[in-house]
């Protein structure tokens, strides 16, 4: 689908959240986390860490794994690509990304 | 002596172990100690099929550590020196019967029989008595407060007695002597050494290396009286007894200690007509057989070729014969062991090699004296110059390795001998042995019987630091004499296969967290872009980012959710709470040594009631909140804060608590103010970050109701001051502190805890706590002592300023993220909406809340993934 046609919805201003760490936003239901890395990057996948069933993935830590872009699960420390979602450790265990844009001063994520 | 009324029984019968049939071999072992347990772990080792063992012990205990058992006196316990559990014996399926004494051998029928009554069959018996120790026949020698130092019941009798003590004697100067000397030093008695020869340690160093010797042992206050004779012992003046010598003079002490040799327990086989030596001992051959060809006999209690062994190692390799006979290796034989040592005894080195005493005709010797920094050393050479045959080293051991190597196998001398042992000049350099000379047969452990060979085996299939070579071929783990030699063949061996010691703590730097500590401090980095671009890659991760923040905190102490510092923290210092495995987090408001008002607990309480947290009491001595949602935290602190509390730092890597009993403003039996204390070192070291969490403890008197012993930093009263423990631990691995330092005051006592915690923040990896961190120490708690209190690497100073600055910029997290909105707006479940995370779902259980389980959950909400 082209990035216009997506469902975007508007989550928070990018001074909300601090460089280097995510936030919680929901989305229709769904908890999405929502990270801004250094160099105005920006990335989404899901919040509930499939592990524990907790909601907590934004809360994790993000870094590099080689050429990887990663969040750590705060509670299991299992990482996560953050432009796939997949899990590194496990992937049974993997969550869904999602599409991220940055609209003047606005973070807009695309749940469909 | 009493004989159990129980019946006798002809021969024992058994369920046969683990559903086997009748084994084709029954093993017995007399005799549990140190070489019959390495006999039952070389056997089990060899899996064995169809084979019974079991084995007597006269001792109410275990097999446990002798060779250590002077710790016993520096805080381990009888649990710490064990070497096996009911585990060993689950496992491998032996059997073994405490407190069983095997009085008579029927070498006929094939029975061993107990002094309970019991008779039991045998195919094969093993021998493993151990030996006694010799009590000179000096009238006066069974009075009371007279001991021997053999058993832990011995050691406990000697601690009771130290306490009504005021000084103690040890008859006997050797090694065991002076083991014993330390012990009774650490009770705090008087000291005094009698020896009957002309120096100390008369059979492993010569006369200069005893004058020596003699003269770092009395500036230690052990009082040391050679060429003496005890006559008899009878009532004293001064003190309880009176020693009474030959000469005619006399000393007087409250309590004695005999330690003047051992004597085998060769008696089962003395009444059972097995050969024994000339000098005692069971005979045995090449095999450790005995005259008996189903009996063998290994460790002190045997005799080969005439010759019997105080030391453990050689008893190992009888017991590995053995146990390799009887698994079909009709080959292997003992062939007689080195006796060369290397010991500290209290703080000494001394270390003798082969031949120490020169006796080889014709040998000439190298010896070098400074009287000053007191250390001797000497060489013994062949004839023709080209051989090692022995050294004494007293003082300083470093060359031990190198010149037993060198005994061993032979290897040619270089052309100037002397510079083995001169210390190293300007001029020339100390001739290294290097280990690439040794052959690979060179036995580098004599207590496990490791070769280099095996070493560099272990290296080749991936053991790359002393701790995995330890755990996988045993090197170093008995004696640890051999520690640094193993570290040096390792390091050999890893270079020569290329590999690295990466000690790297992770992609993105190229550091150890010591490196990357003294590069943030010297290089006053104080952000982690800053330390990313000149000294790592990458963006860091979950590893590099906490261990920076930690770095960070220990040197320059700023607020830990400060700008950029909040993004490097893990969740449980971001929320300034500890998360759980809902989300939500728990909090831990601070009660400094367990002390908290009546107001205060009713506060803590009402807290815990409007928020609907689930309440528990923590092995800290303070009380721990459950089940406070993010957005709920700066809520709950702020109640907390107003009531009069701080933060607890339970969710840091950072001093957690110090535990106390109560002391000695209460408890009768208290002899100083615990719990002042602990508070006033709870309120000093409050929010000092650190490589893990730190705990404390400090008891009242030595009855150690705060447990102190099992916590990093231990202090417990005693009349005469604060004795200090370190690097204790609880929890997967308890490892009891051991003492550093006694009777401190208070003063004293801050400033070597400073020291101490100051350097374990420098130079422990991520994540060790104080115990592991020890273990890893080479020189161990000696070479911590040398930092700490005598300051030998020049850093003390430094070390207590650097506490300081962290004691003086402390502040309460709660408070700085309460009162700044831009740290307090990030406590929220959801950054577009108030609602609180509907996920997190308690029941009630027992009154309180508790995490609904998945199942639970899905009843009572919709989940939002499958929705």
């Amino acid at each position: 689908m082209a990035p216009e046609n997506l469902p975007w919805t508007v989550v928070c201003k990018t001074a909300e959240i601090l460089p280097g760490t995510g936030v919680c936003a929901l989305v229709d239901g769904r908890h999405i986390a929502v990270f801004r890395l250094a160099g105005e990057r920006y990335h989404a996948i899901d919040n509930i860490d499939p592990r524990s069933g907790a909601s907590v993935l934004a809360r994790g830590l993000v870094g590099s794994l080689g050429e990887r872009v990663v969040v750590a699960s705060p509670l299991y420390k299992n990482h996560f690509d953050l432009n796939t979602g997949a899990c590194l450790e496990a992937p049974e265990h993997s969550v869904r990304a999602y599409p991220v844009q940055v609209s003047g001063d606005d973070v807009l994520v695309a749940v469909s | 002596m009493q004989i159990p009324a129980r019946p006798a029984i002809e021969v024992m019968r058994e369920a046969p172990v683990r559903g086997r049939a009748e084994p084709n071999m029954k093993i017995i072992v007399i005799g549990h100690g140190m070489v019959g347990h390495k006999f039952l772990e070389e056997l089990q080792q060899r899996q064995l099929a169809d084979v019974e063992v079991t084995v007597l012990g006269e001792e109410a205990r275990m097999a446990y550590d002798r060779v250590h058992l002077s710790e016993f006196f520096a805080g381990k316990s009888a649990a710490d020196l064990a070497l096996a559990d009911d585990g060993f014996f689950a496992a491998s399926g032996f059997r073994i019967r405490l407190k069983s004494r095997a009085v008579a051998i029927d070498r006929r029928r094939k029975t061993v029989t107990t002094l309970a009554g019991e008779t039991l069959a045998y195919d094969k018996l093993v021998l493993a008595t151990g030996s006694y120790p010799y009590v000179p026949a000096i009238k006066g020698n069974d009075r009371r407060h007279c001991f021997v130092y053999r058993t832990i019941e011995d050691l406990e009798a000697m601690q009771a007695s130290g306490k009504l003590s005021r000084s103690g004697v040890v008859i006997g100067g050797g090694l065991l002597g002076l083991e014993c000397a330390k012990a009774l030093r650490d009770l705090g008695l008087e000291t005094h050494v009698v020896e009957f020869a002309p120096r100390l340690m008369a059979v492993q160093v010569d006369d200069d290396g005893g004058r020596i010797l003699r003269s770092k042992i009395e500036a230690l206050g052990v009082r040391v009286h050679t060429s003496r004779s005890t006559q008899e012992i009878r009532d004293g003046a001064t003190a309880r007894h009176r020693l009474v010598f030959d000469d005619g003079f006399h000393l007087e002490t409250d309590m004695i200690v005999f330690s003047a040799g051992i004597r085998p327990r060769d008696e089962l086989a003395r009444e059972n007509a097995l050969a024994v030596g000339p000098r005692g001992g069971i005979a045995i051959d090449d095999r450790c057989l005995t005259s008996d060809p189903d009996i063998y006999a290994i460790g002190e209690c045997a005799a080969w070729r005439e010759q019997m062994f105080g030391l453990v190692a050689p008893g190992y390799e009888m017991a590995r014969v053995v146990a390799r006979q009887l698994a079909g290796e009709s080959g292997a034989t003992f062939a007689g062991a080195d006796m060369s040592t290397k010991l500290k005894l209290m703080g000494v080195d001394v270390a003798s090699i082969g031949d120490a005493q020169g006796k080889t005709p014709g040998c000439r010797s190298f010896r070098y004296a400074d009287e000053c920094k007191q250390v001797y050393k000497k060489i013994v050479v062949s004839a023709d110059g080209k051989r090692l045959l022995g050294a004494v080293l007293v003082g300083n051991a470093d060359e031990y390795g190198t010149l037993l190597q060198m005994t061993l196998n032979g290897i040619a001398l270089p052309a100037d001998p002397e510079f083995l042992v001169l210390p190293a000049g300007d001029g020339k350099g100390k001739p290294g042995l290097g280990v690439d000379a040794l052959p690979d047969s060179a036995q580098i452990c004599s207590c496990n019987n490791v070769s280099k060979g095996d070493i560099c085996q272990a290296v080749a299939a991936g053991a790359t630091s002393i701790g995995e070579i330890k755990a996988c071929t045993k090197a170093g783990a008995t004696c640890g004499g051999c520690v640094p030699l193993v570290t040096q063949v390792m390091k050999a061996e890893m270079a020569r296969l290329g590999l690295t010691v990466n000690n790297h703590l992770c992609e993105h730097f190229p550091y150890s967290r010591q490196e990357l500590f003294h590069l943030i401090r010297v290089g006053e980095i104080r952000s982690f872009d800053d330390l990313l671009a000149r000294h790592g890659k990458g963006l860091g991760c979950d590893i590099c980012k906490p261990t920076a923040a930690s770095i960070f905190a220990s040197c320059w102490n700023e607020f830990v959710l400060k700008g950029e510092l909040a993004s490097l923290q893990d969740s449980n210092d971001y929320f300034l709470g500890n998360i759980q495995k809902d989300g939500t987090y728990s909090v831990v408001p601070r009660m400094p040594g367990g002390e908290v008002t009546p107001d205060g607990l009713i506060a803590v309480g009402q807290v815990a009631k409007k928020y609907g947290l689930y309440t528990k009491v923590t092995g800290g001595q303070r009380v721990d909140l459950f089940g406070a949602r993010v957005e709920q935290l700066p809520l709950i602190w702020e109640e907390l804060i107003a009531a009069g509390f701080e933060s607890g730092h339970a969710y840091g890597k950072s001093l957690r608590t110090v535990k106390s009993c109560v002391g000695s403003t209460w408890c009768r039996y208290g002899v100083d103010d615990s719990v002042g204390l602990a508070v006033e070192l709870e309120n000093r070291y409050k929010g000092l970050r650190a490589p893990h969490k730190i705990k404390f403890g400090v008891s009242g008197c030595t009855r150690e109701c705060a447990e102190a012993q099992g916590k990093d930093i231990g202090i417990i009263a005693t009349e005469r001051g604060w004795n200090l423990y370190v690097c204790g631990n609880g929890g997967m691995k308890p490892r009891h502190a051991e003492l550093i330092a006694s009777d401190l005051d208070k003063a004293g006592l801050i400033r070597l805890i400073d020291r101490f915690l100051m350097f374990y923040v420098r130079t422990a990896d991520r994540l060790q706590r104080t115990s592991t961190w020890r273990e890893s120490l080479e020189g161990g708690l000696d070479y911590l002592k040398d930092v700490l209190i005598g300051d030998s690497l020049g850093i003390a100073g430094e070390l207590e300023a650097q506490m300081q600055h962290v004691v003086d910029t402390y502040q309460c997290e709660w408070k700085t993220a309460v009162s700044d909105p831009a740290v307090r707006q990030r406590f929220r479940s959801f950054i577009n909406s108030e609602q609180p995370d509907q996920r997190i779902v308690f029941v009630r259980e027992r009154g309180q809340i508790r995490p609904a389980r998945a199942e639970e959950r899905a009843l009572a909400a919709a989940d939002p993934l499958t929705a």
